[in-house]
């Protein structure tokens, strides 16, 4: 190209810009006109309409916090409840000094150190435009002696509110979870679903628990007062309402006298049990030891107190039931039993001779069964009541990695059960599949063996084998578990129940069945591992014991030798339903460095059972019949 | 050295109209949040600090001479895309929207980054590849304009998504994309306004929707747009006065000192005001098309023009908004809204004009 061209091309290249410029000026003057003309068709032609809405506009829309709806058990005892009281708040906007306002008040209301940190906190995470909690539950006196000297106070007012309270406190938090006040994350995440405006005025919003997972149900719907102000800003009167309307009342499947007695009966021990109805999927007691008491967190619970919680080696805060995954132990052997049946790796009569050790062909390697010695010939159904290892580590080769993996997880293990709390667990049910992703290896039949007697890799939570248990007790139909029943709302008078359907029939043979369960009621009788689980009982209870070896401890090195030793023993396992012939409850409780099942677990199931099925617990077994039972894995 | 004379290097490269115009306009930002903050100081004094590093930015950019600018663009563009990508994977799901970046010092949101990156590259590329424009380039730099708009609209953050679409397509247009090209797109747009309404979120459709009829939603967004007209209409010609609005000092007015601060300029001041408000925004986006104009290069003129036209979008999107005919979507009001990152870019984007402006003369000698 010659310079000639060149230059000519730019010239023209300038031209063509200037053009677009002048495009450019045309669209933001379009722009311009635009905003000019809607301005005055605002503020000169519609300025008297406006003007009289301004007037009128003495009239604020007063947002009316709906009642959160209550929480009962199936008997309707109130788990969760309203009360009314007043609050002392801060408007940090309209105080200048908040520190010294917070000092002057102490002089005339008692201000702890708690309420001063929890304050604090507040503030860090406070909304625009929020008004602040110094004080909740002000006594009648107190909130008098504040209305009097609170023209000293700008920005500092009283205000009446709905408390809620969880009465049966720690005993039932895991379940319940607690409300909390909307901090920043919460009002974001009510604004990305577009529910900011149900919630103007609300304070509070389900943090954990059922309290979160049942919200929408819960908050109910803000109402709306149309109340003339003065120039002041000062209430005149109300000119129309829309009255909120309450949340909707959670009926909960949980019987909470059983919940009480379940809790009681833990004792001093760490654990969880899963109480489930298996005609139905009702969860009737939902226990995780220890608990811990929900009321502080709901107006912000203060730090020391959290840290408390937080760094406290019985890890109160965790739910057990739901979130804690322990290896199952020989609580699986009732279902690698069906299993066996089911593929036609055993018939019910076939006898092993035990030895008291197991090898795998062409290997030396010993894998030892529980009771030294062996327990002689061992058909299917003594391997069930004496808990015989040797039997499973056979019967799991002949089936193979595969088929227990196709059939365990029929029962749910290593999925979720999809019960209505947030943040459950799958646990785990190992494959080959997912021992190549997860440590790029091959499956050995040593693996095998260990997965036969519940060991090696497999996980699961409490609630994951309650729900099995239940779905054996009732022949194969599952239901999913499910914590609330019934959704009463106040206003159409209409009760919602939560689906009753199965949700799947395992078409188990009947045969297979009878087996299972029989040597199952075989374990709670003479001769059985948990023998003295139904000493005196007027029913037959089908029950497994387990034991779940601790392997490794994450916080061990925190603590002193003694306490390392407790924290290293076996977790106990017990899981059972009853009446054995028409199962009408199934559990499955876990005891912390509880020893053998038989010993800890199985005394706790039998008093859930007996309150549940005769309406009281059992009496103290004397130390004779103790000694009489025996104790075993 | 005199004093005087380091006051003159001092303001050397400020481009004094812009200045009068941007100045004028951040004063009347603090009278207006002294009045929506209820005579309270301590919004407008958080106010001065974001402007003052704000100028102290622009002051820097504008002393940067045109090279160095054009330098930046390439390091700016890639960072800000790899936040960009660094956010999609890891980036702090803050409920729903993944928008921050945890970079261990601190959070940063690279969709701001973005608004000056993608200009600024797009001008870059066409300065490069001017000798030899043909339709492909332009393709390339949508296409550069593209990247970063789909990672920030997946985020989902639609409403800078938008804008940064804007200010994208400006360059485009600046740079000579044909009327052809132009006029298909518009076709092809509203051809596919019905599959994209299939595609929003069903809050984003209530968005629009309910610009139609603000009552439907009058606790939120709704209550939002109205209380808004009212307070612009009962202004008037002359205004409720200062401190005097209604609307304002019993707060119905939400968001007074941010997105709806239009508002409350326009109860007080009124009509009068407002046609003081526009006058000085037409100046400042004028000066905007004069530095524009005598720009002497493809990258400048590009930058400098893509700078005020997005100035001057964001400026009606903003009012549009607070007086009903656009959407409520967060956009503040440029140079007057209260807050700091906005502020920022904002007089980033001005630094550059000023450096447009200041430094043309040493090139072309």
């Amino acid at each position: 190209m010659s310079k000639q061209a060149e230059f000519k091309n730019h010239q023209r290249e300038i031209f063509h810009f200037r053009l677009r410029l002048v495009v450019s000026i045309g669209f933001v003057t379009v722009l311009l006109a635009v905003m000019l003309v809607r301005l005055v068709y605002l503020q000169a032609v519609r300025h008297g309409y406006y003007q009289t809405l301004a007037e009128s506009n003495r009239i604020f829309i007063v947002p009316v916090v709906p009642n959160r709806g209550l929480i009962l058990d199936r008997n309707g005892v109130e788990l969760a409840r309203n009360f009314s009281g007043y609050t002392l708040e801060i408007n940090p906007n309209k105080t200048d000094n908040v520190e010294a306002t917070i000092n002057e008040l102490s002089t005339l209301i008692e201000v702890t150190q708690k309420d001063r940190k929890r304050f604090k906190k507040l503030l860090a995470e406070r909304r625009d435009f929020e008004t602040l909690m110094i004080r909740s539950r002000l006594s009648d006196e107190e909130a008098a002696r504040f209305a009097a000297q609170q023209y000293r106070f700008p920005g500092v007012e009283i205000k009446a509110r709905l408390f809620r309270d969880y009465p049966f406190g720690e005993k039932i938090a895991h379940l319940l979870g607690y409300i909390g006040r909307i901090n920043q994350a919460d009002m974001k995440l009510l604004e990305d679903n577009d529910l900011e405006a149900n919630y103007r005025g609300s304070d509070y919003i389900g943090k954990t628990g059922l309290e979160q997972s049942y919200e929408t149900e819960l908050h109910g719907t803000t109402g709306l007062e149309q109340v003339e102000v003065d120039a002041g800003g000062r209430a005149v009167r109300m000119l129309s309402s829309t009255a909120p309307v309450s949340g909707n009342t959670l009926v909960l499947s949980i019987d909470v006298k059983l919940q009480e007695v379940a809790d009681k009966a833990f004792g001093s021990y760490r654990g969880a049990l899963v109480a489930i109805d298996p005609r139905n999927g009702d969860v009737l007691a939902f226990v995780s030891k220890p608990g811990y008491d929900p009321n502080p967190f709901i107006d912000g619970i203060d730090t020391q107190s959290w840290d408390e919680l937080n760094n406290s080696p019985d890890v109160p805060l965790n739910n057990r039931a739901l979130r804690g995954q322990y290896p199952p132990g020989s609580t699986v052997k009732p279902f690698m039993a069906l299993a066996g049946l089911h593929f036609n790796a055993r018939t019910p009569e076939y006898a092993i001779s035990d030895p008291g050790v197991f090898y795998l062909p062409g290997s030396s390697r010993q894998y030892r069964d529980w009771q030294k010695g062996g327990h002689g010939s061992v058909n299917m159904f003594k391997s069930i009541v004496v808990s015989c290892d040797t039997y499973f580590y056979g019967l799991a080769i002949e089936l193979g990695i595969d088929n227990i993996f196709d059939y365990m997880s029929r029962f749910g293990f290593g999925k979720k059960t999809g019960i209505d709390l947030e943040g459950e667990t799958s646990g785990l049910l190992p494959s080959q599949e997912w021992k190549m992703k997860r440590y790029r290896q091959i499956w050995y039949p040593g693996d095998t063996v260990a997965v036969g007697i519940g060991q090696g890799y497999n996980l699961v939570t409490p609630l994951q084998l309650a729900f099995a248990t239940a779905t054996l007790a009732n022949d194969g139909v599952a239901y999913k578990p499910h914590l609330v029943r019934e959704v009463r709302s106040l206003r159409s008078s209409e009760n919602r129940f939560i689906a009753k359907d199965p949700i799947y029939d395992l078409n188990i043979d009947p045969a297979h069945l009878d087996l299972v369960k029989r040597a199952m009621v075989g374990v709670t009788q003479p001769g059985g591992t948990a023998v003295y689980a139904s000493l005196g009982a007027p029913y037959r209870i089908a029950g497994k014991t387990g034991t779940a070896q601790v392997i490794a401890m994450k916080q061990g090195e925190k603590y002193d030798a003694e306490k390392i030793a407790e924290r290293h023993r076996d977790h106990a396992w017990f899981i059972a339903f009853a009446p054995a012939e028409k199962p009408k409850i199934a559990l499955a409780v876990l005891v912390e460095n509880g020893g053998h099942g038989g010993g800890s677990a199985a005394p706790i199931a039998r008093k859930v059972l007996d309150y549940y099925l005769l309406g009281k617990v059992p009496r103290p077994l004397t130390e004779a019949e103790v000694k009489e039972a025996g104790e075993h894995d | 050295m005199t004093r005087r004379q380091l006051w003159q290097r001092l303001i050397a490269h400020l481009d004094k109209p812009l200045l009068l115009g941007i100045c004028s306009l951040l004063l009347i930002s603090l009278l207006v949040l002294y009045s929506a903050s209820n005579a309270s100081w301590v919004q407008p004094i958080n106010q001065m600090r974001n402007i003052a590093v704000a100028l102290a930015g622009m002051w820097l950019v504008a002393k940067l001479p045109l090279h160095y600018l054009m330098r930046t663009a390439v390091p700016v563009y890639v960072l800000g895309l790899a936040l960009l990508i660094g956010v999609a994977l890891f980036g702090e799901i803050s409920h729903g929207a993944r928008r921050w970046l945890n970079l261990g010092v601190a959070t940063v949101q690279p969709s701001e980054l973005m608004k000056i990156g993608v200009p600024l590259m797009m001008a870059w590329y066409f300065e490069k590849n001017e000798a030899t424009l043909t339709l492909k380039n332009y393709f390339f730099a949508a296409l550069l304009m593209l990247l970063p708009v789909a990672l920030i609209a997946r985020q989902p953050d639609l409403g800078t998504a938008l804008l940064i679409s804007a200010s994208g397509f400006y360059v485009l247009f600046l740079a000579g994309l044909s009327w052809r090209v132009i006029g298909g797109m518009c076709v092809a747009g509203l051809a596919s306004a019905p599959v994209l309404w299939s595609l929003l979120h069903d809050y984003q459709r209530h968005r629009i929707l309910m610009l139609f009829d603000p009552s439907q939603d009058a606790l939120g967004k709704g209550y939002h747009t109205i209380q808004g007209m009212i307070a612009v209409g009962s202004g008037g010609i002359l205004g409720k006065g200062y401190l005097n609005g209604t609307q304002t000092h019993l707060e119905f007015l939400p968001e007074r000192t941010t997105d709806f601060i239009f508002a409350v300029y326009s109860e007080e001041f009124g009509l009068l005001g407002n046609l003081i408000l526009l006058s000085l925004y037409a100046f400042v986006v004028m000066r905007g098309f004069i530095i524009t104009g005598n720009a002497s290069t493809y990258f400048t003129r590009l930058m400098a023009g893509s700078i005020t036209l997005t100035f001057a979008t964001y400026t009606f999107v903003n009012m549009g908004m607070v007086c009903g005919i656009l959407p409520v979507v967060g956009v503040p009001l440029p140079l007057i809204s209260y807050g700091g990152t906005s502020m920022l870019t904002l007089l980033l984007g001005f630094g550059m004009l000023m450096s447009i402006e200041t430094h043309k003369k040493l090139v072309k000698s």
